[in-house]
């Protein structure tokens, strides 16, 4: 590029380019290699894995791994297959993250445009939540759910995720509505607004791109979890996660390997495809958590 | 920011200026039970005589003394040393190289970069799936390695006790590296060409370029990095039960998984909280002053 008009200011000859467009490929196949691998192999027969054949096409395409994953498949005592679990993390992550949203989007509100003193250090006991290994709260978690008449149900995993997402939605909201232009909100009170009015008809209207970055975020980190689920779901209210863990790890029997890699790719579905469709919000919110400002 | 408009005095102002703290509230009071108080909770029981269930006969610092003498806890703090710091050291690097590559102007850049971040949107669960099988010298690598002809050819680091926590940091550096590369890719972006420009015009090399201006600047991604990571390794926990199960024997077993055992299998529950509080104060005394720092500067 000719001038100034360059972004990058180190120059690369040609050699090095080819260098480093090689390097850049193999990493790709790096990253690429274990979707293959899983891929491949949920879709060939048995014996052809078991020969050493992990990284080859099937030479006999098969759909039986899939509908063996999907709906017999030993979990645990019943040959249920994973169709169950997989209703499970759904019904567990809808509401999750529409609660968890919403009051995220409430909270940020409140602590950019309707601030009042100490609300820096609230903020921050709600982000510390965030980070808190969840071993700390395992144990009385347990019998708080016990308490509630919750435990080993779905509800109950609502609850848990509910609570535990909290600061990450109002971290998200509290960022982006610190941006917006405090003006308009003064401006809709003097003309007789209310807080919930001001709420509905200014805030909300622009919270679009935060709320995918929310809703994202929030999604993956739900249906992605297994400490929870593995703590205080039952066999019939078990998340996806665990289901597939009880799937692989059952010592019983012959491993059946495609059958497992088949059960991998349904657990990882809906989170890569949320990945594929809205990459850019994934990536925006996963700094947002990291790298603030 | 924003004052209450003074208004006409009346029953409904109390509502109107209490308004947003009511709205806070049930957040907070979630948060201060099942953050804090049980926080609490949990440290208190770490001082109790608690062992299938929780139990309030105080013994003091009994159980963490227990806890330091047991050879299953050192060998889980051990193989977190090992793990966590060859878990940052390799996705820090490997992350800040492939940034510096993909930053220049590299044709399709958007596709390789969702590729290398992809595994981040995967469950750990479904991550240690696929590394586990192919990483099985029956049936993964080593198999069709030999199957090539290599009939030599050995990779049993997932079957051999010295060498099963390597397989942890193989399959998180996988799962976690193109997440770093993202987060060096947007410092390297935050920088201001017009040095680099005037350092080349001096005859700087690239190498030079980079080691003295651009790595210096990217600190606070390297902050970041490692702040995400250190946490991330002390958490781990889904990806050694999925890989190894804490195995083969107790070679990758991490304090993550110690305090699930020992709480809930092994019916020691004074002692897995008395882990618990160790993992959380580790933590801490990561995140606090990191938290404490990016919200000073915000307001």
């Amino acid at each position: 590029m000719a001038g100034g008009a360059s972004d990058t200011v180190v120059r690369t000859g040609r050699t090095s380019r080819f260098v480093i467009y090689t390097i850049l490929t193999v990493f790709c196949i790096y990253y690429l290699l274990p979707l293959y691998v899983m891929v491949v192999n949920s879709l060939k027969p048995l014996d052809e894995i078991r020969g050493g054949g992990m990284l080859s096409l099937p030479q006999a395409w098969t759909l039986a791994p899939w509908s063996s994953a999907w709906s017999t498949a030993q979990i645990g005592v019943e040959a249920t297959g994973l169709r169950p679990y997989f209703l499970n993390s759904i019904l567990m992550v809808v509401p999750a993250v529409v609660i968890s949203t919403l009051l995220g989007a409430l909270n940020g509100y409140v602590l950019t445009k309707w601030r009042f003193r100490g609300d820096t250090i609230i903020f921050g006991l709600m982000l510390f939540g965030c980070f808190i290994p969840f071993q700390m709260v395992l144990i009385p978690m347990a019998r708080m759910l016990g308490l509630m008449g919750l435990a080993g149900t779905v509800p109950g995993l609502v609850f848990v995720h509910l609570v535990y997402g909290i600061g990450f939605s109002t971290l998200y909201f509290r960022n982006y509505y610190a941006q917006f232009p405090t003006e308009l909100v003064r401006a809709a009170m003097i003309d007789g607004a209310g807080f919930f009015k001001i709420f509905q008809r200014i805030m909300l209207p622009s919270s679009g791109p935060i709320a995918v970055v929310c809703i994202i975020w929030q999604f993956t980190n739900i249906w992605n979890d297994f400490l929870f689920g593995a703590s205080f779901a039952d066999f019939d209210s078990q998340p996806m996660t665990v289901a597939l863990n009880n799937l692989v790890s059952s010592s019983t029997g012959v491993k059946e390997y495609n059958v497992h890699f088949a059960g991998a790719i349904m657990a990882a579905l809906p989170t890569l495809l949320v990945y594929v469709v809205a990459g850019r919000f994934f990536v925006r919110g996963l700094m947002a958590g990291s790298v603030k400002g | 920011m924003v004052q209450s408009v003074p208004s006409r005095q009346g029953p409904g102002d109390w509502l109107r200026s209490a308004l947003p703290k009511l709205v806070l509230s049930p957040s907070l009071a979630l948060v201060v039970i099942f953050v804090y108080g049980f926080i609490f909770f949990t440290f208190y029981l770490s001082m109790t005589d608690s062992r299938i269930l929780p139990s309030f006969g105080y013994v003091g610092l009994e159980n963490y003394e227990k806890l330091f003498r047991l050879r299953s806890w050192s060998i889980a703090v051990d193989n977190l040393f090992v793990f966590g710091g060859l878990y940052i050291v390799i996705c820090c690097v490997l992350g800040l190289a492939l940034a510096i590559l993909l930053d220049q102007k590299i044709r399709a850049e958007g596709a390789i970069r969702t590729i290398y971040l992809y595994p981040m949107a995967l469950s750990f669960i479904v991550t240690g799936t696929a590394w586990k099988w192919f990483l099985d010298p029956g049936i993964g690598l080593e198999a069709v390695v030999q199957g090539w002809g290599w009939e030599s050819f050995t990779f049993d680091w997932i079957k051999n006790r010295q060498m099963a926590i390597y397989t942890i940091v193989i399959a998180a550096v996988w799962q976690t590296s193109g997440f770093v590369m993202a987060m060096f890719l947007a410092g390297l972006r935050g920088i201001d060409n017009e040095v680099l420009k005037a350092a080349q015009i001096d005859g700087a090399s690239n190498w030079a370029l980079y080691r003295r201006i651009v790595i210096p600047q990217l600190r606070p991604a390297f902050m970041s990095a490692f702040v995400v990571l250190a946490h991330m390794a002390i958490k781990s926990y889904d990806l050694v039960i999925a890989l190894t199960n804490g195995g083969p024997g107790r070679a990758t077993e991490l304090p993550a998984t110690f305090m699930y055992s020992y709480t809930f299998t092994r019916n020691q529950m004074g002692i897995g909280a008395a882990s618990a509080t160790i993992m959380l104060m580790t933590i801490a005394a990561i995140i606090v002053p990191y938290l404490w720092s990016e919200l000073r500067e915000k307001s």
